[in-house]
């Protein structure tokens, strides 16, 4: 673990759910146990994603303060991610900052298309790590302009299983699906899917061309997650672009907003205490 | 992969504990495993088995306690065991049933010396 991590999170404050209680551990001799009888029980009762989920807490709050709308990218490989958040910050980012941060197991390219398209980015190469954790994501920060008041994308690593464990501290979580994959996704990643608040069905140029099943793919979708939004688009022709594009301006005015509201609040209470030392 | 992060998550876990205790080794280990979260059990052990081999908690025993699926459903009401997310409701065969319990992952306590 680095001392020098900026994503926060008092350590010890992590260390304080330890109670330990010592048993007497009089075990009567009749029956044989594999351990050795002398042993000290110590109870932990931690959450084992305890540690990532408090540097995403960490970086959250850090999020909230500069106004940043985070979202997290998960989906298979080669859904169409990358296609899509090019034509994404193209767009946007004549509008209000934006920044990309990918996770690839090993090349750089990803975050060479976002380049590409106009708009800060930075790659982690996860190596083996098959998803992005909070404390990598506070790293990555450092390599990057934090698109205050805008909003921040997080590509994740291709994979439907590990990333929806690991809290990265973003708002909410967008699983992309193509259609060339099985309209029966939904089901097999159940948790991923009950984990995201929208749903981008991508690649529907291609529906001419392949067997797949639209609607059984989203009654499916809404059994396992039946708030989550869904919208079809097609990152090649553009199709159904406006939409996603709405969605993630709503998103960001709200996270501006909440941003304004927190430094009012933060404004009247300096006034006030102004206020009562000049009295 | 997947099973792997977390065995080392518990290592750290375990670790960190047992250096606070003041412990030299740790010989049981016991987790709780929901049966809805993302775990495959065998994995699971397969992954402790590599990770905690060059630490105080080599050979320790390590026993994995399911925790069953439970939830609520959307369409009756009614409390239902569940054992996949996205099964339906045993009792009137609606959807979607809303998980209320299984979904847990802890270390619950070690055993030290
Ligand atoms: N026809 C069609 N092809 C698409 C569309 N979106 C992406 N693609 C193609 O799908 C392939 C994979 O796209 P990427 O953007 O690299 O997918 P990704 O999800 O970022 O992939 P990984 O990062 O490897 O997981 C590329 O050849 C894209 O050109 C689409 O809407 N329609
Ligand atoms: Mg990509
Ligand atoms: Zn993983
Ligand atoms: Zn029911």
């Amino acid at each position: 673990m680095c001392v020098t991590c900026g994503c926060g999170v008092d350590e010890a404050a992590m260390h304080s759910h330890d109670h330990p209680h010592f048993h007497d551990h009089d075990h009567s001799y009749d029956h044989s146990h594999d351990h050795a009888a002398e042993g000290r029980l110590v109870s932990i009762e931690r959450d084992i994603l305890a540690k990532n989920a408090g540097f995403a807490a960490g970086n959250r709050r850090l999020f909230a303060e500069r106004g940043v709308f985070v979202l997290n990218l998960v989906s298979s490989p080669g859904s169409g991610k990358t296609a899509l958040l090019a034509q994404t910050v193209q767009i946007l980012r004549e509008e209000f900052p934006v920044a990309v941060i990918g996770g690839d197991q090993q090349t750089a390219r990803d975050a060479e298309r976002i380049q590409a398209a106009g708009a800060p980015a930075v790659q982690i190469n996860t190596g083996k790590g098959c998803h992005l954790d909070a404390h990598g994501i506070g790293h990555a920060l450092e390599e990057l302009p934090l698109p205050e008041s805008g909003v921040l994308f997080i590509e994740n690593v291709g994979n439907l299983v590990c990333p929806a464990d690991f809290d990265l501290g973003e708002a909410c979580k967008v699983v992309v699906l193509s259609v060339t994959e099985g309209e029966d996704k939904p089901l097999k990643y159940a948790n991923m899917f009950a984990a995201a608040k929208l749903m981008l069905l991508n690649k529907i140029d291609l529906l001419p061309h392949v067997d797949f099943a639209v609607e059984r793919c989203l009654e499916y979708a809404r059994r396992v997650n039946p708030d989550m939004r869904i919208l079809q688009l097609s990152a090649r022709t553009g199709d159904g672009m406006t939409a996603w594009l709405d969605w993630v301006r709503q998103g960001q005015q709200a996270a501006l907003a909440q941003q304004v509201s927190r430094l009012e609040m933060e404004l009247t209470s300096a006034r006030a205490r102004l206020a009562a030392s000049v009295r | 992969m997947h099973e792997m992060a977390l065995a080392e998550s518990i290592l750290n876990i375990v670790e960190e504990t047992a250096r606070n205790q003041g412990a030299v080794r740790v010989t049981e280990l016991r987790l709780e495993i929901g049966e809805l979260a993302n775990v495959e059990i065998e994995a699971l052990q397969f992954g402790l088995e590599v990770v905690l081999r060059n630490s105080l908690a080599a050979g320790a025993q390590v026993e994995i306690l399911t925790i069953p699926g439970q939830g609520q459903c959307l369409e009756c009401g009614a409390m239902v065991p569940l054992s996949a997310r996205y099964d339906p409701c045993p009792q009137c065969g609606g959807y979607p049933v809303r998980p209320t319990g299984g979904q847990e992952m802890r270390v619950k306590d070690i055993l030290v010396e």
